[in-house]
């Protein structure tokens, strides 16, 4: 009896003290929001100060108001690289984008090319096999503390002294030729009957899908399996396989020799490649650590009882482990992915015309450099919050698989 | 990282906070006690690090002259190794005092930039290298060749303008820095290398094997370079000019790094026979200093400490260095050349 009696004494102390709020100031939730509020108030007031300041200065300087005009302006500079057409008579505004697109391009190939070998190095570093750890952990170190700049100068050093001479160079059945100017393939030129193909490809993708869901019921009523995978690529590159040959839908333009470099044909420079392989590499230390860090956070307990079901130990790291490792590896994934585009404006240092380069030629001949500035601003913003809108959908729905 | 630093710098630009610092030049440097002094980060010649690790060039001899002119003193300078790209934002940022740097004068640089070119110490044009064996003997034997360049340059859309002019088709290879440019160059990632003749020189001494590549005889630009200082400043203008003049004087005066001394002592003050102009020149009468405002022997301490234009020319890239220039349009007006300097009066 005494002892409930205390208890409903302590209950009414509790709630006594629950109706005398505590002063706001001791309210931690309060002074969380003070302190955001303030801050957001320092900062717009420091930036309506630079703003005010720069407009100020802009309205008394003689030099030429803020204008985007400059953009239609003719270049009458050429670009090292662009997939769209540019011409000495281009607008600016057209080699910007072009640029704009050799930095998506890149950092596109980079980021998926980083992910597959940061993938692959994460899980060497954490194998039982001491020698292929201890190769993906040195690998790891010596990537991470070397600055990239230093990692793009090597392999775009590396690449150009290596390759050989236009005069001697190395060729694939006189279709493919690999020099110092890079590597010239045959480039596709479609046919109508290209639709055909395409179709086939879909076709064949369809039903993949089909035969997959097929296996997957068939292996939940029967536990019979089936060989999806094996099947499914069979699919995938026969039956387009078989279309291209019968309909043709391509004609190859061969590169051939001209006066200094082949014409013709499609070309991948040195400098775009030693610029994906750089970005690549390094990135794949980061994401190795990452993946590392991912499958270390999943309980032991789930690779023991997975094994003990009797899943073999490719499946148990394919079915069991990267599925909730994903919960733990795709946030900081993301930030990667932000680097890779955020690094890539070091392409200008081996020569490859990426956004920053093109930018700062722009701006050195049109002297727009406010101008320059914020379309820089504006696009890698965008970007950063396109890909970290895209990859955070994607986590959420990689969070729920949590149970 | 040094792209970061420029990016930075054009934001502080945007303030509007960078060009506070506007007048009053000449009273920061000798409050700092040193000249900070852009250069380039490497162009053998006219300013590049010597074996003994000491910047040693035209431009370089620039910097000490002036210097010498406001201490008395060629020593007192710190080297700010710029890019072409970093450069006029490092000077418009208050980074540097001075720009001694082969950098081409021109009419939207020095309108738009908020700049001022004030002499010209080199008068140069743009042309070709190119490898010896290519077989190639005029530029206009390139049609549709490689070119490797650097970015932040003239160069850049002087290039342009010659392609067009003359249908070459140039497959540009462009580079934010020059060592990055100049060994894409020598792998033979490039068939061609352009920039300012003087550039070129500069750079062949650098490559693996320099007697294996000839700068072609097309000249397709004009090239003016000189130091460049902000705008609104006129007083430190005033004395980078009169920095390079005093060179030129002594040239034509014949007064050298060696004899300044004898000839001050030949021109006294009570000496009727003197040469009026030297001895303005070397602070012997008429108080020349004061309006720069310097001390009256500045004109002495700069022969003192960097000779006249024709020593330093000679010293750094003249036909007995291994850049090997010849006067050119950089001989004195007299000789058929145009440096030129207004009279000390
Ligand atoms: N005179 C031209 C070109 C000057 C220039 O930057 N030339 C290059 C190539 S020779 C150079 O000096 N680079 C050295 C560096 O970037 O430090 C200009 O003012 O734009």
């Amino acid at each position: 009896m005494a002892s409930a009696k205390t208890a409903a004494t302590a209950g009414a102390a509790a709630n006594t003290l629950s109706q005398t709020k505590p002063p706001f100031w001791r309210d931690e939730r309060v002074r969380g929001i003070i302190a955001q509020v303030a801050v957001i108030l320092l900062l717009v007031a420091a930036f309506a100060f630079l703003i005010y300041n720069f407009l100020e200065k802009q309205s008394k300087a003689s030099g030429p108001a803020i204008s985007f005009d400059f953009l239609t302006n003719i270049a009458g500079f050429q670009l090292s690289f662009s997939i769209i057409d540019v011409t000495l008579d281009s607008q600016i505004g057209h080699m910007i984008l072009a640029g704009m697109i050799n930095t998506l391009l890149a950092a596109a190939i980079a980021g998926f090319f980083a992910t597959i070998l940061g993938l692959v190095v994460g899980i060497a570093r954490l194998s039982k096999n001491w020698l292929i750890s201890r190769i993906a952990a040195t690998y790891i170190e010596i990537i991470r503390n070397i600055p990239l700049l230093l990692q793009l100068v090597f392999w775009f050093g590396a690449m150009i002294a290596m390759l050989p001479l236009v005069k001697e160079s190395v060729t694939i059945g006189d279709v493919i030729f690999l020099n110092k100017k890079g590597l010239f393939l045959p480039k596709p030129i479609f046919e109508g009957s290209i639709i055909i193909f395409i179709l086939s490809v879909l076709l064949a993708i369809g039903l993949a899908g089909v035969i997959a869901r097929w296996a997957a019921k068939r292996q939940i009523a029967t536990g019979q399996q089936f060989p999806t995978i094996s099947a499914n690529i069979a699919l995938i590159i026969l039956l387009p396989l078989v279309t291209y040959v019968i309909v043709d839908p391509i004609v190859w333009e061969i590169p051939v020799k001209g006066g200094f470099n082949f014409k013709g044909g499609f070309t991948v420079q040195p400098e775009m490649t030693a610029l994906i392989i750089g970005l690549s590499i390094s990135t794949s230390a980061y994401i190795a650590e990452i993946v590392r860090a991912g499958i270390v956070a999943v309980s032991h307990g789930q690779t023991e009882a997975s094994l003990a079901l009797g899943l073999k130990q490719s499946w148990t790291l394919r079915l069991v482990i990267l599925p909730q490792a994903l919960r733990v590896i795709i946030p900081p994934l993301i930030s990667q992915y932000l680097n890779v585009v955020k690094n890539s404006t070091l392409a200008g240092f081996i020569g490859y015309a990426d956004l920053f380069a093109v930018i700062g030629t722009s701006q050195n001949q049109t002297g727009r450099a406010i101008e320059c500035i914020i379309i820089l601003m504006g696009f890698y913003l965008a970007v950063s919050l396109i890909i970290s809108s895209i990859m955070n959908v994607y986590n959420k729905r990689a969070a729920l698989v949590e149970r | 990282m040094k792209h970061m630093k420029y990016a930075v710098a054009t934001v502080a630009l945007l303030a509007g906070m960078a060009t506070a610092a506007q007048a009053g030049t000449l009273d920061d440097v000798k409050a700092r006690g040193k000249l900070l002094c852009g250069v380039t980060t490497g162009l053998a010649g006219f300013g590049a690090p010597n074996d003994k690790g000491e910047w040693a060039g035209l431009d370089i001899d620039l910097c000490k002259g002036i210097a010498a002119a406001v201490f008395g003193d060629a020593s007192k300078v710190e080297y700010k190794p710029l890019s072409a790209e970093q450069r006029f934002t490092a000077l418009q940022s208050g980074e540097v005092d001075v720009l001694a740097r082969n950098s081409t004068w021109t009419l939207s640089r020095d309108s738009q930039l908020a700049l001022d070119f004030v002499q010209v110490n080199y008068y140069d044009g743009q042309g070709f290298m190119v490898h010896k064996d290519l077989g190639v003997k005029s530029a206009l034997e390139l049609k549709g060749a490689t070119v490797c360049v650097q970015e932040g340059t003239t160069t850049e859309k002087n290039m342009g303008d010659f392609d067009k002019a003359n249908g070459l088709g140039f497959q540009p290879v462009k580079f934010k820095e020059n060592d990055q440019a100049r060994a894409a160059y020598d792998e033979g990632r490039c068939d061609a290398y352009t920039t300012d003749v003087s550039g070129l020189a500069g750079e062949r001494t650098a490559l693996k094997d320099p007697a294996n590549n000839i700068i072609l005889p097309e000249i397709i630009s004009k090239e003016p370079l000189g130091p460049v200082v902000r705008h609104g400043d006129n007083q430190w203008g005033d004395i980078v000019r009169w920095t390079h003049n005093a060179t030129l004087v002594a040239e034509e005066k014949g007064i050298t790094q060696a004899n300044v001394d004898e000839v001050k002592k030949a021109n006294a003050a009570d000496n009727p026979a003197a040469d009026a102009e030297v001895q303005r020149l070397l602070g012997v009468t008429d108080k020349m200093g004061e309006g720069l405002g310097l001390s009256n022997d500045w004109g002495y301490n700069i022969i003192k400490a960097v000779g006249n234009y024709g020593e330093i020319f000679d010293r750094n890239i003249g036909p007995k260095t291994p850049i090997g220039l010849e006067r050119g349009l950089n001989a004195l007006w007299n000789k058929g050349g145009l440096q030129y300097s207004p009279p000390v009066r």
